[in-house]
């Protein structure tokens, strides 16, 4: 078991370099030159010269690289020009934001969509079945900012129940309670989706798993019903369950992007659709990497724990 | 895929109402897009800041305007043409080049697939939306930028899908002909590759599709798409979200068409896939329920006997769409306490489904037990609530399953698993079933219980695995043991440890024991009786020494006569000539009737009964040889 830990995490390295590699290369195929972008149409020529060589863009582009892979490890991700301040700082304070949006929304969907799942497949064909996989469909085809506009409108405009925006009220916010009221509404928008995609997962896995053989055993041996299905199947299930919810992740992290704009969560993704809209290439490029660099953490996990779950993966 | 195919899969398509719906309201979409610039609507752009934010239904106006007292019924038609065509386009890009990257990797495979591979799994490694919001950074805001990021993301999803389909073909015989033919790479990709990945690209572009439409709407919402005045519904909704308070219809609008349009996409999309994958045809995924469903017409009288176990005219079928496979079609079963009864016949004769119909075993649907009684001490079992019936299950009936590596639950010890198997018939603690585990674990001869106890079915070999399988069904101390086909799937001397176990452990305990092979030598060595199947029927039944001694069914005689004797027997090996029929398409008569050397004229007319034979035999032939009983 520590050694397979071990091996998948020196695994991960090249895909955080790869990683990396598509981000710079993403970077540099910008059209033009950076630093006339950055400067202006009305820099004179000693400028762009001198910005060139500030940015090390002078050099060839593998030494490029090199350079700002260095300075990444060393936690310099540059500075933003828009707002002035270094890029890691920004990221690492909007990204504690997002991860509390987008880790209650994987929580939710987790549960849900898993517990919907089992439940469909074991009604299959029956009417709970039907009315459950309509609603997943649903969910799965519902714009996740057009559902978060119509919950403000129904929760926050119509009944004043629930905060619209924000992260914590403005005056005398602040505390837990303060959060999860502010939170309710954008994790669950952006639980929707995701909750979809692993029910549907989960209803064919399940319906798979409860074909074998071993189910069949189960019953011969007169197990209930309730832990064939709990224990046997779902266990079975959650191996293929698991790195699905990994992929979720990706999407969750993702779609928060659109959530944190719907109900102006201080989040990275709200950071980076501001700073392309500003041009604010480095501060793009450090969200990317660490975001990116998050997912790829995340679906470790997920390896980790199918591996712990199934003992014919650990060599 | 020829014609016939593409026929019957369109056919399941619109069989499929809910993916018709989605057609339907689809088709009615695209046709007023179509027709927009036909339709008498006002122009998209024109502004009226008299009429601004008027609410929907309104004269003239049958959705309202937006803030700028542009008509948003209007707005809404050119919207939805715009995301349409870029949604569409960003995917057919995403096919065609995830597919041209797929094929080349998967048709030339070495290092060019390896490495492109590579780069695809990299890519893959980004949470999707975050790649495209990079590469709209570096492009810069706008439609056609975005529809560009939207495909970009898209490629390595097509390029996997397709990749695995095209390695699956490029070693089948159609291409290496045509490469010995001297066809170049090319041409063979072109004329034999793609035609057989293309229902793939379409299954994979319909699930896609839908996608594609939000996420390119999406970037939009961020402003990061269309620019005005130029509005597709994405920035419809980015706009009308300014105005949620004062105007909501004009984020409405907008949001219920991107919602139809993909949930429609969607509906159609797993039509299209169920109907062009194969797996999901005739219900193959269906879940077997917790008891073979059972359509009665009467059930037969109770028959007085001291049998333990008597089972009469035992009707099971499989309803798979129109056929109707009758794989058990009237068996008559009897065993009697301490009793070994062996039931033998080849492949598809139906033993093993009615060794499973016992206790309601057999995966429902497509089986359904349609009629006949299986009674217990007198009670019929398939009358009883299924809460009896699992009570008896694994504790007065136990099973002995062929294969023990698919049979036993492979994320589990077996030490669970026995535990489990006690503690589902007893209130007792997990110490106590532990124990009682690792002394049935010695009872079975495995050496080291206490060790092997934690150890998972993948960690044993296949001898030891059954030995587990055959503690497991001891675990309550039945006194019926089913064994089905316990020793098929291990080695010769494996089978042999495995068979005396069996037999001794059957004398200890005096349990009675339904043994289910092909093999008549196994018979000999361990049943009291025999009864010999044939397509769903027993055709012969007796005393086993009696039966081997002198067979009366012409087929029991073919099976003797496949079994070879050691030391250089005096018999010819024979093997029986012909196929046992399909049980879907019975012949009248007798099912042997084609196989058989013996037939005559009346062999082949109306049902065959039973007759005794002798005082303790039965058989069902119209032509016997009874010389000797």
């Amino acid at each position: 078991m520590r050694g397979y830990i071990l091996k998948r995490l020196f695994s991960i390295i090249p895909v955080l370099l790869g990683l990396t590699i598509i981000v710079f290369l993403i970077m540099t195929l910008i059209p033009g030159d950076p630093a006339t972008a950055i400067l202006g149409s009305y820099a004179t020529p000693e400028n762009v010269a001198k910005l060139n060589r500030d940015l090390g863009l002078d050099k060839s582009i593998v030494e490029q690289y090199f350079i700002w892979l260095s300075n990444m490890l060393q936690g310099d991700f540059g500075r933003s020009y828009s707002l002035n301040r270094p890029v890691l700082d920004e990221v690492l304070e909007r990204f504690s934001a997002t991860l509390i949006l987008s880790g209650t929304a994987l929580v939710l969907c987790t549960l849900w969509g898993v517990l919907i799942g089992i439940w469909t497949a074991a009604r299959q064909y029956g009417w709970t079945d039907k009315i459950l996989t309509f609603i997943v469909l649903i969910g799965i085809s519902i714009p996740s900012f057009w559902l978060g506009l119509l919950l403000i409108l129904l929760f926050a405009v119509q009944l004043r129940w629930l905060p619209a925006s924000g992260m914590y009220a403005i005056y005398g916010g602040g505390g837990l309670l303060d959060l999860a009221k502010h939170l309710l509404l954008p994790s669950l928008t952006l639980s929707v989706v995701a909750t979809g995609v692993i029910a549907r997962l989960t209803r064919s896995a399940m319906l798979e798993v409860l074909r074998q053989d071993f189910i069949r055993t189960g019953r011969a041996k007169g197990v209930p019903e309730r832990q064939i299905l709990y224990r046997h199947a779902f266990k079975a299930a959650l191996v293929t369950i698991i790195p699905v919810i990994g992929v979720q992740a990706g999407f969750v992290l993702g779609g928060a992007v659109y959530i944190e704009t719907v109900f102006q969560w201080p989040g990275v993704g709200r950071m980076l659709v501001q700073a392309i809209s500003q041009r604010d290439i480095l501060l793009v490029q450090g969200g990317v990497v660490i975001v990116a660099a998050c997912y790829v953490l995340f679906n470790l996990l997920a390896d980790i724990a199918q591996s712990w779950l199934d003992p014919r993966v650990k060599t | 895929m020829n014609m016939e195919a593409l026929k019957s899969a369109l056919a399941l398509l619109f069989r499929n109402r809910l993916a018709g719906f989605g057609a339907v309201v689809l088709s009615v979409v695209v046709l007023v897009v179509l027709a927009a610039p036909l339709l008498p609507i006002h122009h998209p752009d024109l502004t009226n800041p008299a009429n601004r934010l008027l609410r929907p239904f309104s004269t003239n106006h049958l959705l309202g305007t937006d803030h700028l007292g542009r008509d948003l019924l209007s707005r809404l038609i050119w919207g939805t043409r715009l995301s349409l065509v870029v949604g569409i386009s960003a995917s057919i890009i995403a096919a065609a080049v995830g597919a041209f990257i797929g094929i080349v990797a998967g048709f030339f495979g070495g290092r060019t697939d390896n490495l492109i591979m590579r780069g695809v799994d990299m890519l893959m490694a980004f949470p999707y939306i975050l790649l495209a919001l990079a590469i709209v950074a570096v492009l810069g805001p706008g439609l056609i930028n975005a529809l560009y990021a939207v495909a970009v993301v898209n490629i390595p999803f097509f390029a996997r899908n397709i990749r695995g389909v095209t390695v699956g073909i490029a070693h089948r015989e159609f291409v290496d002909a045509a490469r010995l033919s001297g066809m170049g790479s090319w041409r063979i990709i072109w004329s034999e590759i793609l035609p057989n990945v293309l229902p793939v690209i379409v299954i994979a572009i319909s699930t896609t599709v839908g996608w594609m439409i939000l996420e390119t709407a999406g970037l939009s919402f961020l402003g990061l798409g269309s620019q005005p005045p130029q509005a597709d519904l994405g920035s419809m909704l980015g706009e009308g979200r300014k105005l949620l308070i004062n105007a909501p219809h004009a984020s409405v609008v907008p949001g219920v068409m991107i919602f139809v349009i993909v949930m429609s996409v969607n509906l159609l999309g797993d039509g299209v896939r169920d109907a062009l994958d194969p797996r999901l045809r005739s219900g193959a995924l269906a879940r077997p329920a917790p008891v073979t469903r059972i359509d009665r017409e009467t059930v037969p009288e109770k028959i007085e006997s001291n049998a333990l176990l008597d089972v009469q005219n035992l009707h099971t079928h499989f309803e798979v769409g129109e056929r109707v496979y009758k794989a058990a079609g009237g068996v008559d079963l009897r065993v009697d306490p301490g009793e070994c009864l062996g039931i033998i016949g080849e492949s598809g004769s139906g033993k093993s489904v009615t060794a499973l119909s016992l206790l309601g075993l057999v995966a429902s649907p497509p089986g359904v037990i349609k009629a006949g009684s299986v009674r217990l001490d007198g009670k019929d079992l398939l009358s009883t609530n299924f809460e009896t019936l699992r009570s008896i299950r694994g504790s007065r009936i136990s099973y002995i399953f062929q294969d023990p590596l698919a049979t036993l639950h492979p994320l589990y010890t077996i030490g669970d698993q026995m535990i489990e198997a006690i503690r589902c018939h007893r209130p007792v603690s997990k110490k106590e079933a532990m124990t009682k585990a690792i002394q049935l674990l010695e009872k079975v001869q495995i050496p080291n219980p206490k060790a092997r106890i934690g150890s998972y079915p993948h960690e044993m070999s296949g001898g030891m695995r059954q030995r587990v399988g055959i503690a497991m069904a001891l675990a309550n101390e039945p006194e019926i043991i089913i064994a089905d086909e316990p020793t098929t799937a291990l080695d010769v001397t494996v089978q042999a440890q495995i068979l005396a176990l069996l037999s001794d452990l059957r004398r200890q305990r005096d349990l009675a024991l339904i043994f289910i092979t092909h093999d008549f030598g196994v018979v000999a060595q361990l049943c009291d009786r025999v009864a010999v199947m044939y397509a769903g029927k027993i055709v012969e039944v007796g005393p086993t020494e009696e039966i081997l001694a002198h067979p009366a069914h012409p087929y029991t005689m073919r099976l003797i006569d496949c079994v070879p004797e050691l030391g250089g027997g005096k018999r010819k090996l024979s093997a029986i000539a012909g196929l046992p029929p399909a049980v879907d398409r019975l012949p009248d008569g007798c099912a042997f009737a084609p196989r058989c050397d013996r037939a005559e004229e009346d062999c082949r007319l109306g049902t065959l009964a039973t007759t005794p034979a002798g005082t303790s035999r039965s058989v069902r032939c119209l032509h016997p040889s009874l010389e000797q009983i």
